[in-house]
């Protein structure tokens, strides 16, 4: 009981929040098994395989179970360009996903496009799907995307949970567009994605 | 020089026309409706046999009077020759050309590319649909000389065609009902799909 009355006594207390303490507990929870679904389409997939790989180990960083199953995953790694042709298959995988769910898109094709700006690809996979963190690169290194891993990390620690907004699932509306069209087509344009800032999520 | 180029002026005469020899490789320009039988002699004749078709495509060039090619290249393993046909085509005009997949089944997915990219239609293809676009792609001919490079509508409606697309819908009718209707098909036949056998492929002789 001396112990107790040593403490009752100090002046060393601190205080909290239950809210912030279930936010750490969860959101440190959540950063640290982060379960991928990697949709690799191209040479970053190939960064995407060294960095899942023992040299560079995803597994660190709580990455152990590739999922390749969306309803067992928690954030989708676009790893390379992505066609029109399989803007409906990255968006029905989204959808699949449980919610809480992330995305990261892996290299500059992911991010806007890249060298192809023609007729077939998407412009950044952002028209069609919100996306969290943009890994910049062609291809980005494993340190690279092992970068962006942790900005993820850091951006899930700092989320509220009781945030009514965070979690809701944004389905395509009537227009077919998760983006109002005169957004679309401004960040499709060449350079668009430096010129708008909007873009960073 | 290819000698299977002589030995088709001697056969087919006038339905020959230019036979170029460039960097070794030997190309025969044919009249477009001989094409069909010259393809066929090439294949078929003892001592030509080519046996192969390596590809089919299509060339448009930037000079607006020069006539749009459909080439087909060959090769016969026997002989280890290559030959490469041409036929051409007015770019403004009618793009039509006769199918060659009876003669080799590999010819049905290529000339759906040279269909979806160029426009060129294969008169008698058994299934002439885009290939590398989805179906109701509406643009146009990708690699015509006149498509524009970013493609014709705008971005946000691209995206909204493009997300609009069913991905069950780039398989052809016939793969849906198979898969549909599996456990329908006799037991003898599903037996044979299981252990991967199939069927003779049509037209291959």
């Amino acid at each position: 009981m001396k112990h107790l009355e040593t403490v009752n006594g100090s002046d060393n207390w601190l205080t909290t929040k239950l809210t912030s303490l279930v936010n750490w507990a969860v959101n440190q929870s959540r950063a640290n098994s982060l379960w991928p679904m990697p949709f690799g389409t191209a040479c970053c997939a190939i960064e995407f395989m060294a960095t899942a790989a023992s040299r560079f180990d995803l597994a660190r960083f709580g990455m152990e179970r590739q999922a390749f199953s969306p309803r067992q995953s928690d954030v989708l790694i676009c790893a390379g360009r992505l066609p029109f042709k399989l803007a409906p298959v990255i968006r029905r995988i989204y959808d699949q996903m449980p919610q809480p769910k992330w995305v990261i898109s892996m290299g500059a094709c992911a991010s806007t496009g890249g060298i192809f700006d023609n007729y077939a690809m998407v412009q950044g996979i952002d028209t069609v799907v919100p996306v969290d963190v943009y890994v910049p690169g062609c291809p980005p290194r494993p340190e690279g995307l092992l970068y962006g891993i942790l900005m993820l990390h850091k951006k899930i620690k700092g989320e509220d949970l009781f945030d009514p907004t965070l979690r809701v699932e944004h389905l395509l509306d009537d227009t077919g567009l998760r983006l109002p069209p005169e957004q679309i087509d401004e960040i499709s344009e060449p350079f668009g994605n430096s010129v708008q800032q909007f873009r960073s999520a | 020089m290819n000698p299977s180029a002589p030995a088709l002026q001697a056969t087919f005469g006038n339905a020959i026309g230019r036979v170029v020899e460039a960097r070794g490789e030997t190309i025969v320009t044919v009249a477009k409706g001989a094409v069909r039988d010259v393809l066929r002699w090439l294949r078929d004749t003892t001592g030509q046999e080519y046996n192969y078709l390596v590809d089919v495509t299509a060339v448009e060039y930037r000079d607006r009077e020069r006539a749009l090619e459909v080439v087909w290249n060959l090769r016969s393993l026997g002989s280890r020759q290559d030959l490469r046909i041409k036929v051409e085509l007015a770019p403004r005009g009618e793009l039509e050309v006769p199918s060659v997949t009876d003669l080799w089944a590999g010819a049905n997915w290529l000339e759906r590319e040279v269909f979806d990219m160029f426009g060129v239609r294969f008169t008698g293809h058994p299934d002439l649909r885009r290939i590398l676009m989805w179906e109701t792609y509406a643009e146009g001919y990708p690699l015509r000389k006149d498509f524009p490079l970013r493609g014709r509508f705008s971005r946000s409606e691209q995206v909204r065609q493009a997300l609009n697309v069913n991905p069950e819908g780039h398989y052809s009718l016939e793969e849906l009902a198979i898969a549909e209707s599996y456990d329908e098909l006799p037991a003898e036949m599903r037996d044979r799909l299981a252990r991967g056998q199939r069927d003779r492929i049509p037209n291959s002789e």
